[in-house]
């Protein structure tokens, strides 16, 4: 039976009803930072505290990938299947600015501000059905 | 006071050459260096140089002669040319040489780096969902400065415009033929706002120095160009820099703007005293950032300087007379340094085509590379 894999462990809770990213908070300084590191980037403090992020944030910025990388990309695409995808950072309140795919890719449906919920999704299916899931960055619907 | 001039350079010529590897476009360019200073190879008592694809830089020793010198292999990204000539500057200010030669040489495949997560202590994943592409940082940077500073598209356009008017000019250039900023704007779309011709490509070529300590300058030149200052700095905490899963929500000053300040302030000279500036303009964008990260203009400032031509050889603040990176393609190893001798030649009134009127006194390079490193360097004739 296939299975859903998380395409890396500690980057996110998963399984999880509500799964959330995984950041590291200084107990020293208060700094925020994903993924989760052993050691504070801003003061060298060496305690610190895993939590989950914040799951909805304003767009900081971004751009569309319109082209398909080389390796280490691994989607499963072809240059003949490839789809542009947006790319962003997304600032989580009181955490820190998240680096993402978006599930957009239509630059005009693409702003700075926007609101967006952090989504976990499939991002491509291993040759033995399993599924690997990734994190993406999703416009808030009207009214949500 | 002085410490140390620059009194040989060469150049291989950028762009592709299948006849030479990059290591002999090396050979190549320390061969000319090394004869503009009238010096021969076993004179050179120390070399800085390096590569990222190209080989070691002291494997030279097997083109150029086996002469028992410490030669260094230098590998500090897109800065190895500003990182090469700062190792051999303090070298020679600390008293330790007199003459020594810099080198940078690169040889790369088409299209765009894919660079190696785990060599940034990045995780696979990153690498897997697409988000390493430098390309993508540069896009995101300039998307918010337009966003926050009034920049716009057709600035854009109006850089890399220039930077092939310039490239025209300089025999030694990989993109010769003039390009005009509509067909740039309406060209390939590959990172939003960027299209192909606003970035540079990865290419081949070579560069070398010849340095000694100042108060010997006059023994191997008559037109010695001094190094009034070489700084490299790298980023500190909360700046926005390439191949960063996550950023500070307070962000603070990048390491071009630290490097810039700390070369400036060891100088003894400002933003405005300066006549000629080669900046890092790995795509268009990059230029117009980079402008108002090293002091030659407020933040928004460059919409007005590019469109009314400020920038170009002729203007009040030429930047980029030799076509920059735009037009001379990215050879890592090779970049900074050729920002280097583009002064060089400028300051000793031998750029040709692509000299800037007047007697320019005060040159000033800047580089920036992965994942938040800058050199700048500032060159008096």
């Amino acid at each position: 039976m296939s299975k859903q894999l998380p395409i890396a462990e500690g980057l996110f809770t998963w399984p999880a009803d509500n799964p959330a990213l995984l950041g590291s908070r200084c107990n020293n300084c208060g700094i925020a930072t994903f993924p989760v590191a052993q050691s504070c980037m801003a003061c060298s403090g060496e305690d610190v505290s895993v939590e989950e992020l914040p799951t909805r944030g304003t767009l900081w910025t971004w751009t569309v990938q319109q082209f398909m990388p080389k390796p280490p990309y691994l989607s499963g695409e072809t240059p003949e299947t490839f789809k542009p995808y947006g790319v962003g950072y997304l600032e989580l309140p009181g955490g820190v600015r998240v680096e993402g795919r978006l599930t957009e890719n239509d630059p005009d449906k693409i702003q700075i501000g926007m609101e967006m919920d952090v989504v976990f999704e499939t991002w491509r299916t291993e040759d033995n059905g399993d599924e690997v899931i990734s994190f993406f960055f999703k416009p808030v619907a009207a009214g949500d | 006071m002085m410490d140390v001039a620059i009194v040989g350079i060469g150049i291989h010529p950028f762009g592709r050459t299948p006849s030479r590897t990059g290591l002999q476009q090396g050979a190549y360019a320390a061969r000319l260096a090394l004869k503009d200073a009238g010096v021969a190879w076993k004179d050179i008592q120390f070399a800085f140089g390096g590569s990222a694809s190209a080989g070691n830089a002291d494997a030279l020793g097997n083109e150029l002669g086996l002469t028992g010198i410490p030669f260094i292999n230098v590998a500090n990204g897109c800065a190895t040319g500003g990182s090469s000539l700062m190792a051999a500057y303090s070298a020679i200010k600390s008293g330790e040489h007199d003459l020594g030669l810099v080198v940078g040489f690169d040889k790369h495949d088409r299209g765009a780096f894919n660079a190696d997560p785990k060599a940034l202590g990045l995780g696979d994943w990153y690498g897997e969902v697409g988000l390493m592409m430098t390309t993508q940082f540069f896009a995101m940077k300039i998307q918010k400065y337009m966003h926050d500073y009034g920049i716009s598209s057709g600035t854009l356009a109006k850089v890399a415009e220039k930077a092939f008017t310039n490239g025209a000019l300089n025999p030694n250039a990989w993109r010769r033929e003039p390009v005009d900023a509509d067909t740039i704007a309406n060209s390939m779309m590959l990172n939003d706002p960027l299209t192909k011709f606003m970035f540079c490509s990865p290419a081949e070529g070579g560069v070398a120095l010849v340095l000694c300590h100042a108060d010997k300058a006059r023994q191997y030149t008559d037109k010695p160009v001094y190094l009034k200052s070489a700084v490299l700095k790298s980023r500190r905490f909360g700046s926005f820099e390439v191949f960063a899963p996550s950023q500070a929500l307070r962000q603070v000053d990048g390491p071009t703007v630290d490097a810039s300040k700390a070369a400036f302030e060891m100088a003894g000279v400002g933003p405005r005293d300066i006549d000629v500036a080669q900046l890092q303009d790995t795509e268009s964008g990059a230029e117009i950032m980079h402008m108002a990260e090293n002091g030659f203009c407020e933040h928004g400032e460059q919409e007005h300087l590019i469109q009314s031509g400020a920038t170009h050889i002729g203007g009040s603040m030429p930047i980029n007379t030799d076509g920059g990176c735009l037009a001379n393609g990215e050879p890592i190893g090779a970049s900074g340094l050729r920002q280097v001798y583009e002064n060089v030649l400028q300051l000793r009134h031998e750029a040709g085509e692509h000299q800037v009127p007047g007697e320019p006194k005060l040159g000033y390079t800047h580089v920036y590379g992965a994942p938040g490193i800058s050199a700048v360097t500032i060159l008096q004739r």
